[in-house]
């Protein structure tokens, strides 16, 4: 048991360390920072004197050697484009990022169990049929689609919701929260559907063909024939199997929310993180946008291991050390 | 006043090619402490009469008419609530498979007390004592720290064990047991057998055993019901029915069962109304190009010769030697096997018995030990392309034929492939030839070549794994189970088949069982093995009249006994 957590979190680390390397490969092929920061009246000896300063003529294992060590004493580098620290730019954006992930990834599973349990009970009928066809376009359209669609139809044509920012914002020290304020929530609708409709519609999906496979198996026929009520087969017997391989999807899933979320930032103009991975991007800010990989690294593997450790906390037969 | 009443009742599955009746104007009475044995082939309707009853017919299945009364009550009307608390209150139910008839992420108590609590205005504290003498009851030992575990805790006769607390966790008056010791090995199957007996005296239960086991019936029911194709053929008492029976049919399902007591040549050919027929036509194997080959020498003596053959299975990995877990599926097993001879291995589920054919056929490879195939080594010891010729002459027919066949390709590949890889024939009309006579030789005729696998049945199936097992014309055929997924009257056909071709084509055979009776029909030489030991090798006859281990004498005394 302590064994399998320990093995799993120096998988994790190991896992971090090649995204890492992976990251700083691919930093060379983005661009110049040079460029970008001297202005006109450079000259090849300010560039050269700029580059040397900055590490940036050593080789990438080296930058990235550097960048790892910086890290484990909490300094990620300075941004090239603001000339802040890498890590207080980021703070700043993270609560707007971590809140609208929170709420679609609230949203995507709250609706996506529900509606899931509810197709897999009736499987034919007007309503599951419904559920099922529109949930096609959760799908089947791209996300910035859906995201101008909503605008289109609530902020520009129904005028009910904002179509861009996080309106008004209380700052409570250390995290500014948009749910406090009746703007911050109605700002947070429109963007938090956009990112969780696909995962919301996966994990619908996901839950109708496994609960419809629990109830196929014997022991929920063997519960019907004790004289269960259908209400304990379903909601007791049924649901607790089905989640089991659900939450592992929903897992990654909620990771992808927060990576994905650069797109819906883009579309609402949120001011969160990924706005500023992409702003980063364009000036080839290279402290930013490691800090920022790292970042989202660090919430998939940490998202990982916490649904590990929620499997032996659900099911019995992985805890007797069969599993691992 | 019997207990349980049906009266004409007719099952019907409507579909898309019109409404499949499973179940034709049966009726049928149970009695209070009686055993009734409702017994019949595959697709005779003996579930679902069970699960009518019950009301638990699978959509689109319905009750299309007749009458179920229980105790002078009609309770084929009910509604489905009403129904509730018939079920497993008044009327309980036996699956068959233990290992997926429990829930596996709840306790054993957890679904004890709940069913108690559905049924009876009882305290939890009350449920939970009640569930705990239950477990006793039914012969678990230690119920108190017992009823805290999972399923998977638990052995498969154990889990039968608790699936049979459950189901008289309300004290039903009628039990319906769907197959309850099918899945289960021998020795477990007589222990849970004379507990469903002993219930139902001592509770005044009545009980409807369904199975497909005659042995079964004749060790347990009082009375004997069997049906064929949906239509109850004949009913009467044990002895009778199973001894002297009236009908045509029930004496030919009754001639299929390999008799326990005395080896008998061939078995008498079973003529079902509509069977598949081709299956049953005498094929003239002389002058065949299989028995025709060079290679069929009826060399004398010692054809495979296997000395101290271990296998280890890795269970769990460690980084540090001391903490990985094996298991020793084989334990240093010597034996050896005559040319010409059936050669029978026989044992409970994990003894090993599968594991030395995987060996064998080069599937996982030994861990120690040697086995010499005609003077080859099969080890890979002393060269690969020395076993890999060897193993050319060994061919196997696995047990399940339903997945050891590609349902993607079409039979004439399938029966072609070890021709293709091991590069037997030099172009495709010589192996279309082989294939179509193949295809002639085990029953089916040449057509069967370009169909796919899903339109036949089990027995032919295993019919076609035979053929491809034959392509290779190999001296040594392993056949793991062959049979045990079949029905007695194809199982009776697929027996006939192999001996035919182990006389014409000098064909020496492994035959492993589980199945007693049938490695007495079949084998000349048995070896017994139990936790991956081979405990005792002998003549077939001497194992079953004069067994020499304690553990072999057990096996033979609690193999259900069904004599003619």
């Amino acid at each position: 048991m302590l064994s399998y957590i320990v093995k799993r979190a120096l998988q994790s680390v190991l896992v971090l360390l090649a995204v890492g390397l992976v990251a700083f490969s691919m930093f060379r092929f983005v661009g110049d920072p040079v460029e970008n920061m001297l202005g006109q009246e450079r000259t090849n000896a300010d560039i050269e004197r700029l580059r040397e300063s900055l590490g940036l003529n050593d080789p990438f294992l080296v930058q990235y050697w550097d960048f790892l060590v910086g890290a484990v004493q909490g300094d990620v580098g300075v941004s090239f484009r603001q000339g802040r620290p890498a890590l207080e730019l980021i703070m700043e954006r993270a609560p707007a990022t971590l809140e609208l992930a929170l709420v679609s990834a609230i949203f995507a599973m709250v609706l996506g169990i529900v509606l899931g349990i509810y197709t897999a009970i009736n499987r034919k009928g007007p309503i599951t049929n419904f559920i099922l066809s529109t949930s096609l376009i959760g799908v089947s359209l791209p996300t910035f689609l859906i995201g101008i669609l909503l605008i289109y139809i609530f902020a520009v044509e129904l005028k009910w919701l904002p179509s861009f920012g996080r309106g008004e914002t209380v700052d409570l020290g250390w995290w500014s929260t948009g749910l406090l304020t009746w703007s911050g929530i109605k700002s947070l609708i429109l963007p938090s559907i956009t990112l969780g409709l696909y995962q919301m519609t996966l994990i619908m999906r996901l839950v109708r063909s496994e609960m419809s496979e629990v109830l196929r198996q014997d022991y929920i026929r063997f519960a019907r024939a004790r004289g269960l009520s259908e209400r304990a087969i379903n909601f007791r017997h049924a649901v607790k199997n089905t989640l089991i391989p659900v939450i592992t999807v929903a897992g990654l899933q909620i990771g992808s929310i927060i990576a994905f979320a650069i797109i819906t930032e883009t579309v609402f103009q949120w001011p969160g993180v990924g706005l500023l991975f992409i702003d980063s991007v364009q000036f080839v800010d290279i402290p930013v946008m490691a800090s920022y990989l790292m970042l989202i690294s660090v919430m998939f593997v940490g998202i990982n291991f916490l649904v590990d450790m929620l499997y032996l906390a659900i099911d019995p037969r992985l805890r007797d050390g069969k599993g691992s | 006043m019997a207990l349980l009443e049906i009266k004409n009742m007719v099952v019907e599955f409507p579909g898309r090619h019109g409404v499949f009746t499973s179940v034709k104007d049966v009726s049928l009475d149970v009695a209070e402490g009686e055993i009734l044995g409702l017994v019949g082939e595959s697709g005779a309707g003996k579930s679902t009469v069970g699960n009518a009853v019950l009301n638990l017919l699978q959509a689109p299945g319905r009750l299309a008419a007749g009458e179920v009364w229980l105790n002078g009550e009609r309770i084929d009307q009910l509604s489905q609530s009403k129904f509730r608390s018939i079920r497993g209150k008044r009327i309980s139910m036996i699956f068959q498979d233990p290992m997926t008839s429990l829930n596996p992420i709840e306790t054993i108590e957890y679904q004890l007390v709940e069913t108690i609590l559905t049924h009876l205005d009882v305290s939890k504290k009350e449920a939970e004592q009640r569930a705990i003498d239950l477990l006793d009851q039914v012969g678990i030992p230690d119920p108190a720290t017992r009823i805290k575990q999972y399923p998977h805790q638990f052995s498969g006769g154990m889990r039968q064990r608790v699936v049979i607390a459950l189901a008289l966790s309300v004290e039903p008056e009628l039990i319906i047991a769907d197959e309850p010791t099918t899945a289960l090995d021998v020795t477990i199957q007589a222990q849970i057998l004379e507990l469903i007996k002993d219930l139902c005296k001592s509770r005044n239960l009545g009980v409807i055993l369904v199975t497909h086991d005659m042995g079964v019936i004749a060790e347990t029911a009082d009375r004997v019901a069997v049906m064929y194709k949906g239509e109850l053929i004949e009913v009467g008492d044990s002895d009778q029915v199973l001894r002297a029976p009236k009908e045509e049919y029930t004496k030919s399902l009754i001639a299929a069962v390999p008799p326990s007591n005395k080896k008998i040549h061939r078995f008498p050919k079973v003529a079902l109304t509509d069977s598949d027929g081709s299956a049953l036509q005498d094929f003239d194997l002389k002058g065949h190009w299989l028995a025709a080959g060079d290679v069929h020498d009826a060399t004398q003596g010692t054809l495979l010769d296997v000395k101290n053959l271990s296998k280890r299975f890795l269970v769990q990995n460690a980084f540090l030697e001391r903490n990985r877990r094996y298991v020793d599926a084989i334990k240093s097993v010597s034996f050896d096997v005559k040319a010409g001879e059936t050669f029978g291995l026989v044992g409970e589920s994990g003894s090993g018995k599968s594991t030395v054919a995987r060996v064998l056929t080069g599937i996982h490879p030994a861990t120690s030990g040697e086995m010499i195939f005609d003077g080859k080594d099969l080890t890979g010891k002393s060269g690969k392309s020395e076993a890999a010729a060897a193993r050319g002459d060994i061919q196997m027919v696995f047990q399940d034929p339903y997945s050891s066949l590609n349902g993607r390709m079409k039979i004439g590949s399938i029966v072609a492939e070890p021709m293709v890889v091991n590069n037997l024939t030099s172009n495709k009309e010589e192996r279309d030839d082989i294939v179509a006579d193949l295809l002639e030789l085990v029953g089916l005729g040449k057509d069967a070549a370009r169909k796919f696998p899903h339109e036949f049945s089990g027995g032919q199936r295993q019919r076609i794994s035979i053929a491809r097992a034959l392509a290779t014309r190999p001296r040594f055929l392993i056949c793991d189970e062959p049979t045990s997924a079949l029905d007695v009257s194809i199982q009776a056909q697929i027996l006939n088949l192999l001996k035919d071709l182990q006389e014409e084509l000098n064909l020496t055979l492994l035959f492993i069982s589980h199945d007693l009776p049938v490695i007495r029909q079949m084998c000349d030489r048995v070896g017994v093995m139990q936790f991956g030991e081979l405990m005792e090798v002998a003549e077939t006859e001497a194992i079953f009249e004069a067994p020499q281990v304690a553990y072999t004498q057990q096996l033979v005394s609690q193999m259900p006994k069904f004599s003619k």
